[in-house]
């Protein structure tokens, strides 16, 4: 390669000598100037609570609306929006409208960093709820909790939102991972027993936490072949090569939306068909099916869970209620399993303001949530109390027929440690007539 | 040269004590970003020496960036857990964090001083790939995508119990990034800094002078690997935790296109660049707030349009005003000042 | 042995398709001197333009036809309407240029279609042949290497022995003298950029298939994949970037197979450091870097 000599940039001639250097420190110095003017600062307080006024509440929470992760999780927020919208037709809660930021990180930490401290030190908002990621919101914990913002409902399973000595102001929402391991592998020793099991989880805290459930059920040598996988390469072919040259014939995934398709597509050319049990993170049939698009027949038979109602059962008078919401104030977007999840968490979310009183305060919210009680549209317990901050504590079994997925079976609850899985008999309530909890 | 220091050094402090004022009169989340800003210009300052006066183009300054930020956050949470402290115990980490993006510079720059134009951007652009992903490789140590959290010692009781933490992280990053502009200001203007520019305009003729090319390539390598270390270690301490998404590819070239519109090889420029890099994102989404649309064209919008406007004003810049934000400043300064300076060559 | 055998086939389908990009980005570099940073998200526009004519019109090959097109389009429009403009005193200002085309291309992608993932459709079957139990190839793969290899011959007869690729050639290494001898650089250069960019179109219809599915960021990974591959076999030659692309391919297979597919970003790396220290230029460039 012939190497000519190089040309000169003729923007890189003139050395830095001292009179650009000054003005153009001296500009620098007053563009930041210029923005902190405008950045307006009331950091005389005083006493009112932040994010609170007599007609308005403040909330806001960091989720993945681009990039590779937003597939499905970006149109959660949305709903939870619009169910507010409902509320606040009605008058909102004890007199306050609820304002709902949403911030954009990405699914990358950094940008969470970013966000959520935008919406604590220059929004003022009175709580973070749904904060969504493992990773992308155990980076903000600490942050919250020296600032005392109330970190309500974390859009995860993991089990760091349980933490109530280091985080107090910290809940959860999502039964743990954990939990869910547990509950599969009991269906799966119950109905499959003497069948080879097989696990490929996310190389997470999430794919560990699930393999840990499902191993304290079945056994440390209940899981034949074990197999990670990273959301950075997209090739699942060593792994599934791998399953097939075991034997496997049922493989638990603890697997995002996109790669159950991959997993379920990849097994498929090679010609491997087991049972698939997949976790409730990646198991959603019309986020599946859109993925799988020609392929989507591959989902038939394919076992999940699920805590929320379903969307597919219009008989169901929550599911009737939230497409409502969701055709009135939601633009009517296609109606799936993140839209319902959405409104599940605002009305938990209206419940604890109500519980909190009309002197509304961050401490209130704190001990009305742990105070707990709630009951909704979830099929589960909620297991909020003075020492449990996790969420959701069961879930119950979802079969894909046709193109459909329907729940059958009982509800199992558990904890994460070594309690038994138990069936739980409650029916959830039915909703009120105008959908906003009764006070 | 003696008196280019002390001069530097009368402009250094003329400096800190503006930007401590300005720490008091901002709010909180103002001395954040400008926190964020200063962290960002350690490494900007190193890329511009390393790309504009050295003419070697990196698009991996975020994996550099990462080398730094990973080993500072590793030691302060093993100076936590080995009940440590003082005041010591950052600067200690700090500098483990340089020392280890010190060495990755050395490694990068060794491969990458044989290379040239595209191969050189090849290199580096791998690294700034492979280099976040070795976290997932050893994730016992590293532990993947979710990353660490950094353990950081509160601000000291003597500066008062309603200290805003904001404001000490703002003074730690602003020392960092004062000690570093300060280092490369001297870098640039002494004889390795001519050996640099010599290098990059003609290779033969620069061999041919008795500059020893290779060794003049890695050691531009090596400088501005160990200012992203520093801004890595830097940004670790102010976002409180690390993980590989925060060092992707995406950083890296952000950082070459930031350096690129503040105004390449200049100093200056790199102060832009950092500037740009905080605001930009935030006056995005504004802008996308200030539309009011309905909320499916929001969403649709919402972090799309800021890498429109970024890559946008990306290529407008570059057709333009190749010089940057500082090029524009310089002619405008120059037509203000019409005494030239006689060492000039070549006005654009 | 069965594990190997697997593993070899699984990784040459998937270096197969770096392959293809590879010969993108070496068509670029003999025909412009650059590497076009643009390249994946150009190629990325077009297999979006695939989809909604296929999704019109329900034929796959109308919407191949469709990509092709919209990918010489795009090239001629690139090339003419912001890279002609760019000030040639620094190669770093084509490379700044493209990585802010790259921006605003995912972005009006992401405007413009959203951010799900779509199902990218793969015109022959995926399920590979099985011989005994063991997994071969698919008539997919075999599509993927049939097309490779057409491309590389078809690029290596037209730099060789045709006129136009001559002339390619001529005004990409010496545009002076090429335009004292008649040769019309800019028009070259256009075609050169065109021609990549329908190559690069041909290359991301072949990857898209096999991934995640079709998203504004679907080819930057392949992107550095192939750029890998394309410098270890060597930016000059089109039989190195097939080879660099199924070496990789292969590397990454083995290692994901037997050391775990997080090791994977260590064997690429460690590949690309031996080759650069051994053979700067790249395994099979004709052509010495000149030391002084």
């Amino acid at each position: 390669m012939k190497r000519t000599p190089r040309k000169r940039s003729a923007a890189l001639h003139v050395p830095p000598g001292a009179p650009q250097k000054t003005i153009a420190g001296g500009l620098a110095v007053a563009l930041v100037l210029a923005v902190a003017a405008c950045g307006g600062d009331d950091n005389g307080g005083g006493a009112s609570v932040p994010g609170v006024t007599d007609t308005e509440v403040v909330v806001g929470t960091h989720m993945p609306l681009t990039g590779p992760a937003s597939a499905g999780y970006s149109k959660i927020a949305p709903a939870t929006k619009a169910y507010f919208d409902l509320v606040n037709a009605n008058g909102g809660v004890h007199g306050r409208k609820i304002t709902y930021k949403i911030m954009d990180d990405g699914y990358n930490p950094a940008n969470t960093q970013q966000v959520v401290r935008q919406l604590v030190l220059q929004d003022k908002v009175f709580a973070i709820l749904n904060g969504l990621g493992t990773g992308t919101h155990t980076g903000v914990l600490d942050f919250l909790a020296s600032n005392r913002v109330p970190d309500l409902f974390v859009a995860s399973g993991s089990r760091s939102w349980d933490q109530p000595d280091k985080y107090p102001g910290t809940f959860g929402f999502n039964p743990d991972y954990t939990v869910e391991g547990k509950i599969l592998a009991t269906y799966i020793q119950k109905n499959f027993a003497g069948q080879k099991v097989c696990f490929l989880g996310q190389d997470d805290d999430f794919g560990r936490d699930s393999l840990l459930g499902v191993e304290k059920v079945l056994g440390p040598t209940g899981v034949a072949a074990k197999q990670k996988y990273v959301t950075s390469n997209a090739n699942v072919g060593p792994q599934i090569g791998a399953f097939k040259a075991a034997g496997c014939q049922v493989v638990v995934l603890a697997t995002v939306p996109p790669f159950t398709a991959l997993s379920i597509g990849t097994a498929a050319r090679l010609g491997f068909r087991p049972q698939w049990v997949v976790s409730n993170v990646g198991a959603d049939y019309l986020t599946l099916s859109g993925l799988l698009g020609a392929n989507k027949a591959l989902l038939e038979g394919m076992l999940a869970v699920g805590y929320l109602p379903s969307q597919f059962d219009l008989d169901d008078p929550w599911t009737a209620l939230f497409k409502r919401v969701n055709d009135q104030y939601n633009a009517a977007a296609p109606f799936d399993g993140n839209i319902v999840y959405g409104m599940a968490v605002g009305y938990l979310f209206v419940q604890a303001l109500q519980a909190a009183g009309k002197d509304l305060t961050r401490e209130g919210i704190i001990a009305a949530v742990e105070k707990g009680g709630f009951r909704g549209p979830g099929l589960a317990p909620l297991r909020y109390s003075g020492d449990d901050h996790s969420g959701y504590g069961g879930h119950r079994m979802t079969k894909v027929t046709g193109s459909t997925q329907d729940y059958f079976g009982p509800i199992y609850e558990t904890d994460e440690a070594d309690g038994p899985v138990k069936e739980y008999a409650e029916q959830p309530p039915a909703p009120p007539q105008n959908g906003i909890p009764a006070a | 040269m003696r008196s280019t220091v002390v001069r530097h050094l009368a402009l250094t402090l003329a400096a800190a004590a503006a930007l401590l004022a300005l720490t008091y009169g901002l709010a909180p989340f103002r001395d954040y970003q400008l926190a964020t800003a200063a962290a960002y210009l350690c490494v900007t300052a190193g890329l511009t020496v390393l790309t504009g006066l050295s003419g070697q183009l990196s698009l991996g300054h975020g994996a550099l960036m990462a080398t730094g930020a990973y080993p500072v956050a590793l030691a302060q949470n093993e100076f936590r857990d080995r009940d440590i402290s003082g005041g010591w115990v950052l600067p200690l980490s700090l500098a483990i964090g340089v020392a280890a993006a010190l060495v990755a510079g050395l490694v990068v720059g060794l491969a990458a001083a044989r290379l040239r134009g595209p191969y050189l951007a090849g290199v580096t652009l791998a690294v700034a790939v492979i280099v976040p992903a070795l976290t997932t490789a050893f994730d016992s140590v590293f532990n993947g995508d979710q990353g660490l959290s950094v353990y950081i010692e509160p601000p000291p009781l003597s500066l008062g119990a309603t200290f805003p933490y904001e404001r000490w992280q703002a003074w730690i990053a602003l020392t960092g990034a004062l000690l570093t502009m300060f280092l490369l200001a001297n870098l640039v203007r002494s004889r390795y800094g001519r050996h640099f520019r010599a290098v990059r305009d003609d290779e033969v003729a620069a061999r041919l002078a008795g500059i020893d090319v290779a060794r003049t390539q890695v050691l531009a390598f090596v400088v501005s690997a160990a200012c992203a270390g520093l801004g890595g270690g830097l940004l670790a301490v102010l976002a409180q935790s690390v993980s590989p998404g925060a060092f992707s590819l995406t950083l890296s070239l952000f950082l070459v296109m930031a350096v690129v519109i503040g105004g390449l090889g200049r100093l200056a420029g790199a102060v832009w660049g950092a500037v740009l890099l905080v605001l930009l994102p935030e006056a995005s989404h504004s802008l996308t707030e200030a539309l009011s649309l309905s909320p499916a064209a929001a969403q649709r919008l919402d972090g799309n349009l800021p890498l429109a406007i970024f890559g946008t004003t990306l290529v407008v810049v570059m057709l333009l005003a190749p010089g940057g934000v500082q090029g524009l400043l310089a002619r405008a300064a120059r037509r203000l000042h019409p005494r030239q300076d006689h060492r000039e060559v070549g006005t654009p | 042995m069965d594990r190997f055998v697997f593993l070899t086939f699984d990784g040459l389908s998937r270096g197969a398709v770096y392959a293809a990009f590879a010969l993108a980005l070496v068509l670029i570099w003999r025909g412009a001197r650059i590497v076009n940073f643009a390249q994946g998200a150009m190629a990325v526009a077009t297999v979006y333009a695939a989809y909604s004519v296929t999704s019109a019109t329900g034929s796959y090959w109308l919407g191949f036809g469709a990509a092709l097109l919209f990918g010489l389009a795009l090239g001629v429009v690139v090339e003419r309407g912001v890279m002609r403009f760019v000030a040639h005193t620094s190669p770093l200002n084509a490379v700044i240029v493209a990585l802010g085309l790259v921006l605003v291309i995912q972005a009006v992608l992401g405007m413009v279609y959203g951010n799900e993932y779509r199902p990218a459709e793969a015109p022959f079957s995926r399920t590979a042949f099985t011989v005994g139990g063991l997994a071969f190839l698919s008539r997919y793969d075999v599509f993927v290497f049939a097309a490779v290899v057409a491309l590389m011959v078809g690029l290596a007869l037209l730099f060789t022995r045709t006129a136009v690729g001559l002339r390619l050639r001529a005004a990409a290494f010496a545009p002076e003298v090429s335009r004292l001898l008649g040769v019309n650089v800019a028009g070259m250069r256009t075609l050169a950029w065109a021609l990549a960019s329908a190559v690069g179109a041909l290359a991301a219809m072949l990857v898209v298939p096999t991934g995640l599915g079709l998203h504004p960021t679907s080819m930057e990974l392949v992107f550095v994949t192939a750029f890998t591959a394309a410098v270890v076999g060597g930016l000059d030659s089109p039989l190195g970037a097939v080879a660099g692309g199924l070496a990789v391919g292969l590397l990454l297979s083995y290692v994901s197979g037997y050391a775990g597919a997080e090791m994977t970003p260590v064997a690429v790396l460690l590949l690309l450091l031996a080759v650069l220290l051994v053979r700067p230029s790249g395994l099979f460039s004709g052509v010495a870097a000149r030391r002084v």
